[in-house]
């Protein structure tokens, strides 16, 4: 009876879609509009035009699939490269694996990742990595397919990515007699190497001292602020060089690092004051009143501090750590200037040899390429992290 | 304790180890040793590390000759001193600095404000750029701009824009301003302009402050400094102006002249020339930057809610007065600390200079190192250097942020 | 108003001319008194007054600066294992909740007995599961706080100070900051902690509540003890004008 008393429905005033209102809407609205429009077809057809006619009748990309393995790996011995391969293999388990037992974000990223192996095995040049890939793609499929569901694996895979770290850097350097020395690390791998130990390395540091800024005694709060501002004060090659020339000098006995090393420690040292002030961030937006009800309760400051205050401070920083890793990613490309052999610089030896001279252009264009698809990926992750910790806040 | 009626107090005495006043101090008179101690280890370890080097901590290298060639800056000679080299580093960072930071933020704040546009395509033609460029790290788009410097037309064929701007393989060269001798008497004009415009605000302000509103209650009188204020817009401005354009007139000759750059026999003549370096370096900063810059233009847009905006239209105002009178006064403190802090990113990735050869501070004080070995006091320097830049900055952005603050945002 | 008979003749807490400024600011100015085992005092008084900041200092999230603090026959001072020993001692609800985000309801209440009491998390959680039952809300047990609402989240909290078994309990403005429909909730489970005995220490503008439970009522202004009586004397004959003057205007709503 009562759907009887229900007037009919209204409808919207005429709401026409399709391209010609949508071309209105969004290109014609306006005279000046208008007017934008057609001057920006105009200069997107001149750079088309040029780009289109640089890449596919002047460019000589040859350069780009003779040297892929180089681009990927570096001086690493090719004997040895199964070192490399089953580094990858290992991330794939433990990727397929998470991404099974996490949805959502987890399972994107592994979606768009397994996606990237299976175009790799479709490039026509690529046929130097096209077995390792095939394994990679497959293993990724098939710790997917074994993961899904298994929600009591999870603290077993989160220890396997806390083991993964050093298990990668000792399968690579290799031990014993069978050993493949850090200055023949290259390439790719290097790159992603040295971003991925100055933000995991960094971090301790950098939370101790974001805590010490934060401290109320003013001796620990003077020294961290101190060093977090120096070294946010002067340029990341500056203390690249320090590493390089400086520290065999400070560093006592006979016992040298090598360079790989060296990088690593002031890439760490770096991020360390960048990481303190993201971090300081997520300290300060936790309100007093967890801090009290900690107390309360008889936590002492360390217990606080660990259970109370850093989970929450760090989840809310988890978008600027991400846009942390961004930058010191790209920065990683500054370590060619004190002669390792990372993209850019391995970019720049193949650039040293007779054969390939005066391609820089398409040398530095691939190079470019690598590190958008990867700045772009990460900086879309961190976007989707940042609308996902939106959500569901707790 | 339950058995006990009368309450019975703990100890009077406090142990001190369970003082927290005792536990503070200690803790960080600890922590000092510690800072201490590693300050020694590390010294020692230096005095050990030279002399295995076979160097040793000397300042006086920095008055003995440098002997090598700086390729641009100002005027140097290699008989000169290393410290005069030094500073020929730091004025070329900072040339290179203050140009980039003018480029990106034209650059920046335009594909910022077309983030925004009504108009899609030009929505999206802003959004690849600052992708694109904020993703590529800074040190490929220097060396990809430098390559692309190196293989432009010789000097016979250079590219010309509006027969005052060319650009080659040396280089681009741009018109320039060039003081006449018209410029010195003009310069004491200004002065006088100066002078003439301080006294009279002075005694304005006096006359305001002890006349004028004498009879006012002491809370109700303005200051003595938001006289000088109202005096130095409403009157001091019009003076100096006044004086300025006066004195242009009555010089011999007009105070600067432009100079074209000419082709001669061996490239160009006359105007301001960039180098490759220079150029290549400048356009990479400069774009880099631009896209973070948009992107913080963009956000600080956004960030006055749209709230404020609809708020804005509803009292009546037009689109161009929202934008002028809520939006834009509202954006500003938003948007400066960044633009802040990327400005002061500018001039520290300006140490990039060294991947091709530019030589600002950082790349003087390589080769300086390289020159003398005393890698440790040249290294004080440069960070010497840098830190008085970014303090410098900080200290004006705290100086900004607490007047933000006081006004109340 | 029911006769209190868990009441006592043994204090738990006595202040003996205890003063605090904040910066210049002399917030308390000299507060006298003690409180016995199983009492219930309910302070009120207009905001500013410090009664905030004197529940605050009995357990030490304020230090006072002059006077002396006894809780439990432990002075208040600096001594560290002092502090820790009153603050477990004494359970304190917050007008705001401070409920632990990132932590479910039952981890927020076990957290102080298994980091602090040293308890199995097995024991823990049972007498966590026992107190929310008691709280009405065991059914929430597994919930994050943001996915309950204030009522909940505040006896959620009260679970919290009583899982580590104090002897006294602080309560800041319980009910102040929830909606009015759930005010009641609250105070059910305070009146019911009431009979159970335990000694309350209440900062409300609940007058309904004061007059129902409270063994005495201290009225703050200022920094000082203005006035202090049993209930029925409080509400129908009070000596100061501020304290009427407050009377009326709180009875008013």
């Amino acid at each position: 009876m009562e759907n009887l008393t229900f007037t009919q429905e209204v409808k919207p005033p005429d709401t026409k879609k399709g391209p010609v209102k949508w071309l209105k809407d969004n290109l014609f609205n306006t005279w000046y509009n208008t007017i934008l429009t057609c001057l920006a077809l105009v200069f997107l057809f001149f750079v088309f035009r040029g780009v289109l006619t640089w890449v596919f009748t002047q460019a000589n990309w040859q350069v780009i699939p003779a040297n892929l393995q180089i681009f990927s790996i570096g001086p690493y011995p090719l004997e040895q490269i199964w070192r490399v391969s089953y580094v990858i293999y290992g991330l794939a388990v433990l990727l397929g694996l998470s991404a099974g037992i996490w949805n959502g974000l987890t399972r994107q990223i592994t979606v768009v990742i397994g996606c990237l192996g299976a175009i790799i095995l479709l490039l026509p040049f690529a046929t130097s990595i096209r077995e390792q890939t095939l394994i990679a793609t497959v293993i990724l499929a098939v710790s997917f397919a074994i993961g899904r569901n298994k929600d009591n694996w999870k603290q077993w895979v989160v220890v396997g990515w806390v083991l993964s770290f050093p298990w990668t850097m000792m399968m690579l350097h290799g031990f014993g007699a069978d050993t493949v020395s850090t200055t023949l690390w290259g390439g790719l791998l290097l790159t992603l190497i040295l971003a991925a130990v100055g933000i995991v390395a960094c971090f301790p540091l950098g939370v101790l001292l974001a805590l010490g800024r934060r401290s109320q005694l003013p001796a620990i709060k003077w020294v961290s602020t101190v060093y977090i501002e120096t070294v946010r004060g002067v340029p990341l090659i500056a203390i690249l060089f320090m590493g390089n020339v400086l520290l065999p000098i400070f560093m006592a006995g006979d016992f040298q690092l090598d360079k790989v090393i060296r990088a690593m420690i002031a890439l760490t040292l770096f991020s360390a004051a960048y990481m303190a002030e993201n971090v300081r961030g997520g300290l300060q937006a936790i309100p007093q009143g967890q801090v009290e009800a900690a107390q309360a309760v008889g936590l002492t400051y360390p217990k606080a501090t660990l259970f109370i205050v850093l989970p929450q401070a760090l989840r809310a920083v988890i978008p600027a750590i991400v846009g942390q890793f961004i930058s010191l990613f790209k920065d990683t490309s500054l370590v060619a200037i004190i002669g390792l052999l990372d993209l850019l610089g391995i970019g720049r030896s193949v650039l040293g040899n007779s054969e390939w001279t005066g391609l820089q252009a398409e040398v530095f264009l691939f190079i470019a390429l690598i590190y958008f698809i990867f700045t772009y990926a990460m900086s879309h992750v961190s976007q989707k992290i940042e609308a996902d910790l939106g959500v569901g806040k707790h | 304790m339950m058995e006990d009626n009368s309450p019975k107090v703990i100890s009077d005495k406090i142990p001190f180890y369970r003082d927290i006043r005792f536990l503070k101090v200690f803790f960080q008179i600890l922590f000092i040793i510690g800072i201490i101690l590693l300050a020694v280890f590390l010294y020692s370890n230096m005095l050990n590390g030279l002399s295995k080097q076979g160097t040793e901590l000397d300042l006086t290298f920095l008055n003995s000759e440098a002997g090598f060639e700086l390729s641009e800056g100002i005027d140097f000679d290699p008989s000169e001193t290393f410290l005069k080299a030094f500073w020929v580093g730091i004025v070329n960072t900072l040339k290179v600095s203050i140009l980039g930071i003018f480029c990106a933020t034209v650059i920046g704040f335009f594909f910022g404000i077309a983030r925004l546009s009504s108009n899609w395509l030009i929505r999206q033609i802003a959004s690849v750029y600052v992708e694109c460029f904020r993703n590529i790290p800074l040190v490929l788009q220097i060396v990809f701009w430098y390559a692309i410097m190196l293989v432009l037309p010789g000097v016979g064929e250079s590219i010309s824009l509006f027969d005052s701007i060319f650009i080659n393989v040396q280089g681009v060269y741009l018109p320039s301003l060039e003081g006449t001798a018209g410029l010195i008497p003009w310069v004491w004009y200004l002065l006088a302009g100066i002078i003439l415009a301080i006294i009279v605000v002075l005694g304005l302000a006096a006359y305001r402050y002890f006349f004028q509103f004498r009879e006012l209650h002491e809370t109700d009188r303005p200051s003595f400094i938001s006289n000088i204020i109202f005096g130095a817009k409403w009157v001091a401005a019009p003076i100096f102006l006044a004086v300025a354009i006066v004195g242009w007139f009555l010089t011999p000759e007009v105070p600067f002249e432009l100079l074209q750059p000419e082709l001669q026999r061996f490239g160009f003549v006359g105007g301001m020339n960039f180098s490759p370096e220079f150029t290549a370096l400048l356009i990479g900063l400069a774009v880099y930057t631009s896209a973070f810059i948009a992107e913080v233009v963009r956000s600080g847009i956004q960030a006055v809610v749209k709230g404020q905006r609809e708020a804005a239209r509803s009292v009546g105002l037009k689109e161009s007065q929202v934008l002028r009178l809520v939006v834009i006064p509202q954006a500003i403190p938003v948007i400066v600390p960044p633009l802040t802090s990327q400005y002061l990113n500018l001039a520290k990735n300006s140490s990039l200079a060294i991947f091709i050869g530019f030589p600002d501070l950082f790349q003087v004080g390589e080769i300086m190192m390289a020159q003398t070995g005393q890698s440790i006091p040249i290294f004080a320097m440069i960070m010497v250097s840098y830190l008085i830049m970014s303090l410098t900055t900080s200290a004006f952005m705290n100086w900004y942020n607490h007047r933000i603050t006081r006004i109340g945002r | 108003m029911t006769e209190n008979e868990n009441i006592t003749n043994d204090p738990i807490i006595i202040c003996e001319d205890v003063h605090k400024w904040f910066d210049d600011f002399h917030v308390l100015k000299g507060i006298t008194t003690t409180f016995k085992k199983g009492e219930r005092a309910v302070i009120c008084g207009p905001s500013g007054s410090g009664k905030s900041t004197f529940i605050r200092t009995i357990n030490r999230l304020e230090e006072h600066q002059r006077g002396t603090i006894i809780v439990d026959g432990i002075e208040l001072s600096n001594d560290l294992r002092n502090i820790n020993l009153i603050r477990q001692e004494v359970g304190m609800v917050f007008q705001q909740f401070n409920l632990f985000p990132h932590l479910t309801n039952i981890k927020n209440i076990t957290l102080g007995p298994i980091q602090v009491r040293k308890m199995s998390k097995k024991a823990a959680e049972e007498a966590a599961l026992a107190l929310l039952e008691r709280m009405d809300i065991a059914d929430q047990a597994y919930k994050y706080p943001a996915e309950i609402s204030g009522g909940q989240q505040q006896r959620v909290a009260i679970a919290r100070a009583l899982a580590m078994e104090p002897k006294i309990m602080l309560f800041d403005e319980p009910t102040s900051a929830l909606d009015p429909e759930m005010i009641s909730e609250v105070l059910d489970v305070m009146r019911e902690l009431a009979h159970s005995g335990m000694t309350m220490l209440v900062v409300t503008h609940e007058m309904g509540f004061a007059r129902e439970v409270a063994d005495r009522i201290m009225f703050f202004d200022e920094g000082v003890v203005i006035e202090e009586a049993a209930p029925a004397d409080f509400f129908d004959n009070p000596q100061h004008e501020r304290t009427k003057l407050f009377i009326s205007q709180t009875l008013q709503h």
